[in-house]
């Protein structure tokens, strides 16, 4: 009889073409799908030519996606962005997007349908672990380790151990899939989980829709995580066929999978949750932060760039006003999420009350452009990091929040919760 | 492998972002990049990092991006290798591929204050305070990644092999 394994194992079991895998082994994987951004791409292509390889191992299987400082911001950022365009065209790159079709990397990649259950994708981006919603193992490289993939189509990797995380109980009203990352990593802490895999799991976690479950698994990494993933459910099936031709394996942790930790979380005891400055492990009930004034709210990124998001901070915004002496900033994460939010009102609704509505890409988050902070200014974001000088100046401050909070905290000008209103 | 070096230290769950702010990532020559390393946190570094130091820092170095950019900063700016209580797992890879040798000794990391001088063998692990003679060992680094910093880095170490 076949040993019992989690996810995570499974996949990497298939991908090392073995019957199993075990914690602390280490293995060849073939990769199903490789990422980089304008930012780690150039790196990475520097790196597949000094191997002096003439193709990359399949043009299919390679995304390429400017986000993070497009539309170009200055001159040295957009001759990053040519290097990757010039690569794509060489290489006929058949996932390479251009501005207008582009967004955030993690947005449109599940989006298009280039990410099925049960696929391995590595990126060139800390952020990649966001796949894992979709029931597929992903994790984050440096540009040598995707620059090699390039060429080879394989990566070496040690088999993460799996922490459990069951989450049970009721959502307080305004609580979703950012509350209950963070709280969770207020529980692990940043180094809580280096080098492992974070399995989402739990009656609460069957009931949260795919957005927020990418919103979960793009902040494994925050604890140091290796990978997030959750099984593959209906919620996966159907929002993966929706969006591919391609068949996904829908797989799941055995039940007597072997676990290196079980955490339970009674989510009936969770509040809206904010992080305060200078790392996302800072995390605090809402009720417990002080109402501290505001210069800036953004509300866009990886974790909190989607359609639901923006749904959310609209129901919110609708008839009120972004307070005064605060700037609220809203980024889409990719064109489709800014065509939904114009065909919903929502894009309306936001600039009624204040908005500035940005292109679809990174934004301040990584501390490019479109909304840098001056020092002594304080931001609340809906992003995933609010490391010292993140988003600006050193002396700026970042709270991350849910985009409930984030809109609740930019019309009442200080951080505040919906509740508040 | 053998280094002799002078001390910078830093504390625990240095960020990425600390050691080379978002803003510089405009540009990715290696040489560019190390004349912003530590820009905010420590703008000493830059000035006074001289070729063969040594970092001691707590744990979890290297959290937080993957950008490789961080670890490629240090290397160009000077520093032979770091020493640390723990790295995050990307920065782990990013610094074996980029033929930078790392090793984790908490006890070490404890025991160093900036400016000491250091003596390290990255075979055995052996760690020496030059003005106590104190030694620490640190974790072993595996034969796999061994082998891809003696031979520089990982393209290096694939090319060596005849594995492209």
């Amino acid at each position: 009889m076949a040993t019992a394994m989690t996810i995570t194992e499974k996949i990497l079991a298939s991908h090392a073409a073995k019957e199993q895998v075990s914690p602390g082994e280490l293995i060849e994987v073939s990769v199903d799908l490789a990422l980089a951004n304008d930012i780690t791409a150039p790196m990475a292509i520097r790196v597949f030519e000094e191997l002096g390889v003439k193709r990359v191992f399949d043009p299919e299987k390679i995304a390429l996606v400017p986000d993070h400082f497009v539309p170009n911001k200055d001159i040295p950022s957009a001759e990053q962005a040519r290097i990757m365009m010039e690569f794509a065209h060489r290489q006929n790159i058949k996932h390479y997007f251009e501005l207008g079709e582009s967004g955030i990397e993690h947005v449109i990649l599940p989006e298009k349908g280039l990410v099925l259950s049960g696929d391995l994708v590595i990126g060139a981006d800390s952020h990649t672990c966001t796949y894992g919603a979709l029931g597929a193992f992903s994790a984050g490289v440096g540009s040598t380790d995707l620059g090699v993939i390039m060429a080879t189509g394989r990566i070496w990797l040690r088999v993460p151990a799996t922490i459990k995380l069951i989450y049970q109980g009721q959502l307080r009203p305004w609580v979703g899939g950012k509350d209950l990352i963070l709280f969770t990593l207020g529980q692990l802490g940043v180094e809580g989980a280096v080098y492992k895999t974070l399995e989402f799991s739990g009656e609460v976690i069957t009931e949260l829709s795919m957005e927020q479950r990418l919103t979960m698994a793009n902040m494994a990494v925050e604890a140091g995580a290796k990978n997030g993933i959750f099984d593959a459910d209906d919620t996966t099936r159907t929002y993966v066929e929706e969006r591919s031709s391609r068949k996904g394996s829908y797989l799941s942790s055995d039940p007597d999978a072997s676990f290196e930790r079980v955490i339970n979380i009674d989510t009936s005891e969770v509040e809206p949750q904010v992080a305060l400055p200078y790392s996302p492990d800072n995390v605090h009930s809402i009720s417990q932060v002080d109402p501290i004034a505001l210069d800036q709210v953004f509300i866009g990124s990886c974790t909190n760039g989607r359609i639901e998001d923006l749904r959310v901070a609209s129901e919110i915004l609708k008839g009120r006003s972004v307070a005064h002496g605060t700037r609220l900033i809203v980024i889409p994460g990719s064109p489709l999420v800014y065509k939904e939010a114009i065909l919903e009102g929502i894009a309306m609704t936001l600039l009624d009350a204040g908005a500035v509505i940005g292109p679809p890409c990174c934004g301040p988050c990584p501390g490019g452009h479109m909304g840098i902070l001056a020092h002594g200014e304080k931001a609340l974001s809906t992003t995933n990091r609010n490391f010292i000088g993140r988003m600006g100046h050193p002396k700026s401050a970042v709270f991350l929040a849910s985009p409930a909070v984030a809109a609740a905290s930019a019309i009442l000008g200080r951080i505040g919760s919906p509740e508040d209103l | 492998m053998k280094f002799e070096g002078r001390v910078w230290k830093f504390g625990d769950n240095v960020d990425t972002d600390i050691i080379i702010p978002g803003r510089f990532l405009n540009i990715s020559e290696d040489r560019i990049l190390a004349q912003n390393c530590f820009a905010d946190s420590r703008p000493d570094f830059v000035k006074n990092v001289i070729p063969g130091d040594i970092i001691v820092a707590g744990s979890n170095f290297g959290c937080g991006s993957s950008r490789e950019h961080a670890a490629r900063a240090i290397k160009a700016s000077g520093i032979s290798m770091i020493i640390a209580g723990s790295f995050a797992r990307i920065f782990y890879r990013n610094a074996f591929n980029i033929g930078m040798p790392i090793l984790e000794s908490q006890e070490a990391t404890d025991a160093f204050s900036e400016g000491a001088r250091v003596s390290v063998d990255l075979a055995s692990g052996e760690i020496r305070d030059l003005s106590s003679r104190n030694r620490y060992t640190a974790k072993s680094i595996p034969d796999f990644m061994m082998e891809i910093v003696k031979a520089g880095g990982l393209v290096k170490h694939i090319k060596a092999k005849g594995l492209v």
